[in-house]
Parts: structure tokens; C-alpha cells; sequence
């Protein structure tokens, strides 16, 4: 029970360190702190093998991947607009849904006698993190993902299918429809005065 | 089976959650550089994660489990596209600053 409040506590402040952070590697670290944390609350909720994909996954691969795509457009220039800039023209707005927020939670934890219903709807039985065959552990994991949800298991792979066509789409050729390398330089030079006209809107 | 077997209460854990929502919210909307804009949107993805692993452990069904790890590689997705967005316009703008990509706006 200590560690839910040591762990939310840790969870609020590095939110709060991600979304304030003046360079987005530092938001990065604000982020890596939250993720681990959260891998730490998983394991108090006994989801053994939900902490490590949470570590894997995010920590391991998408962060990873936000650090290198800072790293690539950091190189010589400053491309980035810095701090919570644009916190002075929307002030309002942002208290608004921060009201919001902070009274929905206050509205849950009202109502956090949320009836106890029967559990056991799997067969594992709750037990030790790090023990095979309780509740949460690879095992019963697994038997659950290859045999009641295997559908949403396999349209995952479409989806992940999906997101590696549209990342080379865009991030590939920038301009593969233009039949000779003359056209793609009018193409580009086209869109960077359209967004340069844009921003001065 | 209750709901005696979290840590603590349930409503705590929506709670946490829901600050941990609307944090991301409020990044999305004060800032403008599109990374921590993208980094907020993890922060929302993982606020609903928690509480689908809370709900789980409260009803030991382990179908939470299964929605967490579905949402974990849909942020994953999510990521690569977003950041494929980011560095195409900053290929062709050489600058990365949401409100310079109008150019939809009419």
C-alpha cells in the first residue's frame, strides 16, 4: 500500500517533468522515470509480465526511437520551439480541462466503493509475482492471447503491418510520385514555401 | 474474490489515473514542439493502461492484461507514425512547429 503512493507520487512528478521540460530530451527522461515507474506499479498489481513489456516496449523501443529523431533533427540547427510556449495564449482553456480532470478524479475516488463482483473469470489464481501459473504470469498470459483472444492478437500484426507501410511512406522518399528529379525539386521547394506561408498566417 | 486483493482501493487507482489523463491533455494543448506533444499522448495511453491493469487485478480477469498489451502496440504504431510525420515536415521546412504546418487550414 506504501508503494501505490510512493509510486503515484513519482508517476505525477515526472508527468509534470515531461510536459514542462524545456528540451524534449529532457522530456524523454521525465517520460523513461514515468515508464519505469509504472512497470513498478504493474508489479504491485501482479501484471509480472505487463511491467516487463512496459519496460521492453516503451522504455526499450519508443523512447529509443523519439531519442534518435531527436537526435537526427537536432544536427547543427534549432528546430524545435521550446518550454510550455503556448501556455500564456490558451491559460484558460488548460485550467479548464485541468478543473475538469481534477474533478473527475475527486468524483472517482467518491465513488471508489465500486462493487467488489466475483472474480475468477480465468482460471489462474492470484499469488506471488515471479511464481508460473498465478495471475499475470507468462503463462496465463499467454494461454489467454492464443486461445480466447487470438483474433485481436493476429489483427495486431495488421496494424503493426500498417504502421511500417505508412512510416516508409512518409518518411521514405519525400517526393515519390514526381517522374524526373526536376519535378521532385519543384515539388519540395512548392511545399516548403506553402508551410512557410502557413506559419505566417 | 474482492476488490481487497489491490493494494488499495480502487477509486485510488482511477484517481492516479485520471490526474495522469488529463496531464497529458493539458501537454498536448500547451505545447507546440510535436515530440512532446507525442510524448503526452503516451502519457494518456499509459494512464488508461493502469487502469485497465487496476480493473484486472480487481476482477482477476486477466482480459485487462490482454486490452494493455493491444494498447501498448497501438502507442508503439502510433509512435513510429507520428515521428515519420515529424521528420517529413522537417525535411521540408527544416523547422518543427505545429502551428507553421497550416497549410490544410484553408
Amino acid at each position: 500500500m506504501i508503494a501505490f503512493w510512493i509510486l503515484g507520487v513519482i508517476l505525477i512528478a515526472s508527468a509534470m517533468w515531461t510536459i514542462t521540460a524545456k528540451k524534449p530530451v529532457y522530456s524523454v527522461v521525465g517520460l523513461l522515470a514515468h515508464f519505469v515507474a509504472l512497470a513498478a506499479m504493474y508489479l504491485t498489481l501482479s501484471g509480472e509480465f505487463l511491467a516487463v513489456m512496459q519496460i521492453i516496449v516503451y522504455s526499450g523501443a519508443i523512447l529509443v526511437l523519439f531519442l534518435f529523431v531527436i537526435a537526427l533533427l537536432s544536427s547543427g540547427v534549432a528546430p524545435f520551439a521550446t518550454g510550455i510556449d503556448r501556455l500564456p495564449k490558451i491559460a484558460a482553456p488548460a485550467i479548464v480541462v485541468a478543473l475538469a480532470g481534477l474533478g473527475f478524479a475527486i468524483y472517482a475516488v467518491g465513488r471508489s466503493s465500486v462493487a467488489a463482483t466475483s472474480g475468477a473469470l480465468t482460471a489462474a489464481a492470484a499469488g506471488p509475482v515471479g511464481t508460473a501459473g498465478v495471475f499475470g504470469s507468462v503463462d496465463d498470459f499467454g494461454k489467454a492471447l492464443f486461445t480466447t483472444y487470438l483474433l485481436p492478437f493476429e489483427i495486431t500484426a495488421l496494424i503493426l503491418m500498417v504502421a511500417v507501410i505508412g512510416v516508409v511512406t512518409l518518411a521514405g522518399d519525400s517526393t515519390p510520385y514526381a517522374a524526373t528529379e526536376k519535378q521532385a525539386r519543384a515539388v519540395r521547394k512548392s511545399m516548403r514555401e506553402a508551410i512557410v506561408r502557413g506559419g505566417e498566417r | 474474490m474482492t476488490s481487497s486483493l489491490l493494494p488499495v482501493a480502487l477509486g485510488n487507482y482511477i484517481a492516479l489515473s485520471a490526474v495522469l489523463f488529463f496531464m497529458g491533455v493539458v501537454g498536448v494543448i500547451v505545447r507546440r514542439n510535436p515530440l512532446v506533444m507525442l510524448m503526452s499522448i503516451e502519457l494518456m495511453f499509459n494512464a488508461a493502461n493502469l487502469l485497465f491493469m487496476a480493473f484486472a487485478r480487481a476482477w482477476m480477469n486477466n482480459a485487462g492484461h490482454i486490452f494493455a498489451f493491444l494498447v501498448i502496440t497501438v502507442a508503439a504504431a502510433e509512435a513510429a507514425i507520428g515521428l515519420a510525420i515529424v521528420v517529413a515536415v522537417f525535411r521540408t521546412a527544416k523547422h518543427v512547429d505545429v502551428d507553421d504546418v497550416a497549410m490544410l487550414k484553408g
